[in-house]
């Protein structure tokens, strides 16, 4: 099973993001359980989804403590003294920033990936949605699923323009992450 | 299993609960958002302004008026659906007496978060606990696959003409409503079929214009304790019919949840955790982790919360050398949580075992894994005879 | 039992003082915009000061100033304000 912590502000679509990667595992064949935790419902304010994918079906229902993989949409939160808390060795770790990662963040993690997504989403989406873009990121650092898989689920929370301008992010954010290993 | 297999797909709890609502018919709803089930409310909204769900949406401007919406539109023979939270709940608590009183076979939602007293948008059972003298049949599940399978079975069960109770339908807040995971979305006409015996039954009483009959009117001495005597044999059916139902739709759908209760390798076990709700999902993969270990431990997931589900608990706990609650929930006034006290209640007749209350995931704080470790830990100390804490505030410690 | 945790609220019943820190959340961090006064349209008329929600404006003796530990952007005091001598800005224009 591998753990993942999605970590993002109100408005960023974290939420949407977990629940995406939740969908894109499932189409090849896995099982997920995604959900999110914040406390205060609004724009701005810290959210963190997990997100769960195993082989079998998933009965466990709390928050990640142990992830394999973190995901930090906004880079303002590096700032969480609990960020890495619990991090399981050999994890992987996404970051929305313009530089490629050089430190190795925490001694657990072996996989670093860092992609420009608020750049790529403001010229692809015209907005400050970074979420599909790094979902490319993701797929591409960790190698734990297929873009395709991405692409394919999109348009079931997506339509449209906007459905077309989030498939370029994504696509975007696979191609154009920078992958740093420990 | 007659059913043809469902459409699957990644859904939040609260869509799934909106979904089965919708494979149900019904033809009254009225509903009040209200965090964490506002999405049950929009999604549902949305399928009646869409024609996929042929409906009479009634607005109100709060929960006390959509139950009395409800109600009045069930007592005039409707099948109606609505669903709430929390403050929600305890605002509609009169209109849900009246419901159970009456007799009448409202299926509602309630996603579980905590109560007022201090104000909390957070997860926990305490809604639920708040309610549980009104009379109503309460049900609780513990993933989203569940859901949508325990709503179409609360139709067939509050609908029964030897039932004719209110059934509300409990999940986790936060990590049932907004946790998104696949499910299998039975076929509309395969739900048509499964309900369609409920219209082959004699039609309950109902009430018609220009009629003469009348529901509730007469509630002086001895036609109230007749009235509140009928409505408790009634919950005591309940609890061989929630069986009943649970066997049935098992043939039919290929999915069953064992009726008022779940045992989980409890046959062999030598002591038993008791835990409700997503937590049970939780405590079975800790169960999984210390059989490995040669720990003979198992787990019973209590479904049925009202009426009490004693006879299968009695004969799943019978013998068993210790036995832990786990409880999202406080017992005011009791020095146990709420469903452990409830269980103390047939020690007498499993043996009078240890019996270990924990009370836990309260206010979005999680049950974790190492939380039931030790539970189980402690718990399977007790079965040894070992000094044992009678009861445990897993926060608080 | 052993109670581990450390008890926040001093009183029996859940009281706190406005005065002390009790819980302090980084509020500021969540906003996208914030108020940026232009002082020489001001009337100090404190119309600001009585809307904010978290009631975070400084009386600064001839203008009210946001508090942007705590501010959240919400823009009511643009708003409100008479003179309309609030401008809400992105918070991108003043980022590191």
């Amino acid at each position: 099973m591998k753990e993942i912590r999605i970590h993002g502000r109100g408005g960023q679509g974290a939420v949407l993001a977990a629940r995406m990667l939740a969908s894109a595992f499932v189409a090849e064949g896995k099982y997920v359980a995604s959900f999110p935790m914040y406390g205060f419902e609004r724009r701005g304010a810290p959210v963190v989804a997990f997100t769960r994918v195993d082989d079998k079906p998933i009965r466990e229902k709390t928050q990640i403590y142990n992830p394999d993989g973190i995901l930090v949409i906004d880079p303002g939160l590096l700032t969480l003294p609990t960020l890495f808390t619990g991090v399981k060795p050999g994890a992987a770790f996404i970051l929305n920033s313009p530089k490629k990662l050089v430190d190795q963040p925490n001694e657990n993690i072996k996989i670093g990936g860092a992609v420009n997504a608020t750049g790529i989403a403001v010229q692809e989406i015209g907005r400050d949605i970074p979420n599909t873009c790094l979902l490319g990121a993701f797929a591409a650092a960790t190698g734990w699923l297929k873009l395709e898989s991405i692409l394919a689920c999109l348009p079931d929370y997506l339509s449209g323009d906007i459905l077309q301008r989030n498939l370029k992010s994504a696509e975007r954010g696979y191609k154009e992450v920078e992958v740093t290993k420990w | 299993m007659k059913a043809k297999k469902g459409k699957v797909s990644v859904m939040t709890g609260n869509v799934v609960a909106a979904n089965a609502a919708r494979l149900c018919r019904p033809e009254v709803i009225a509903c009040y958002p209200i965090t964490p089930q506002s999405e049950v409310a929009e999604t549902i909204s949305g399928f009646v302004a869409d024609g996929s769900l042929d409906s009479e949406i009634v607005e109100v401007e709060g929960e006390n008026s959509a139950m009395n919406v409800v109600l009045a539109a069930s007592v005039a023979g409707a099948r109606t659906f609505t669903a709430t939270s929390s403050y929600g709940l305890v605002y509609m608590y009169d209109a849900m007496l009246q419901a159970s009183g009456y007799r009448v076979p409202v299926v509602m939602v309630n996603v579980n978060r905590e109560t007022p007293g201090i104000q909390a948008v957070s997860s926990g059972q305490q809604d639920m606990i708040s309610t549980r003298d009104s009379g109503w049949v309460q049900i609780i599940v513990e993933n989203n696959q569940e859901i949508v399978d325990q709503i179409i079975m609360s139709y067939k069960l509050a609908e029964d003409f030897d039932i004719q109770l209110p059934v509300m339908v409990n999940y986790d807040g936060y990590y049932l409503s907004y946790l998104a995971e696949a499910v299998e979305m039975p076929d509309p006409a395969d739900v048509d079929a499964f309900l369609a015996d409920l219209k082959k039954q004699p039609q309950r009483p109902r009430l018609i214009p220009g009629a003469s009959t009348g529901c509730g009117t007469h509630g002086m001495e001895m036609g109230y304790v007749e009235v509140r005597y009928k409505h408790w044999l009634a919950l005591d059916r309940v609890k061989q019919k929630v069986d009943e139902i649970d066997k049935e739709f098992g043939a039919y759908f290929g999915r069953s949840y064992g009726g008022q209760i779940e045992e989980y390798r409890n046959s062999d076990a030598d002591f038993t955790i008791l835990a409700s709700g997503s937590a049970a999902g939780t405590a079975k993969t800790v169960v999984d982790a210390r059989r490995e270990q040669g720990i003979k431990v198992g787990l019973v997931k209590q479904r049925l919360f009202r009426p009490f589900p004693e006879e299968r608990l009695i004969k799943a706990l019978k013998g068993k050398k210790a036995i832990g609650v786990i409880d999202r929930s406080v017992g005011f006034g009791w020095k146990y949580g709420p469903m452990c006290t409830e269980l103390k209640a047939i020690a007498p007749a499993i043996g009078a075992p240890p019996i270990l209350s924990y009370i836990d995931g309260l206010a979005n704080l999680d049950i974790t894994i190492p939380h039931i470790e030790r539970v189980v830990d402690e718990v399977g100390a007790a079965a040894k005879g070992k000094a044992y804490q009678d009861v445990t505030w897993i926060p608080m410690e | 039992m052993v109670i581990k945790h450390k008890m926040i609220f001093k009183t029996e019943s859940p009281w706190s003082d406005a005065n002390e820190k009790m819980l302090v959340l980084d509020t500021g961090s969540w906003r996208t915009e914030r108020p940026v006064l232009d002082v020489s349209k001001c009337n100090y008329c404190g119309l600001c000061a009585l809307y904010c929600p978290p009631q975070c404006m400084k009386d600064m003796g001839d203008h009210y100033e946001a508090n942007l530990a705590f501010c959240k952007g919400c823009g009511i005091c643009a708003k409100e304000c008479p003179k309309q001598a609030y401008a809400m800005v992105p918070e991108g224009e003043f980022s590191k």
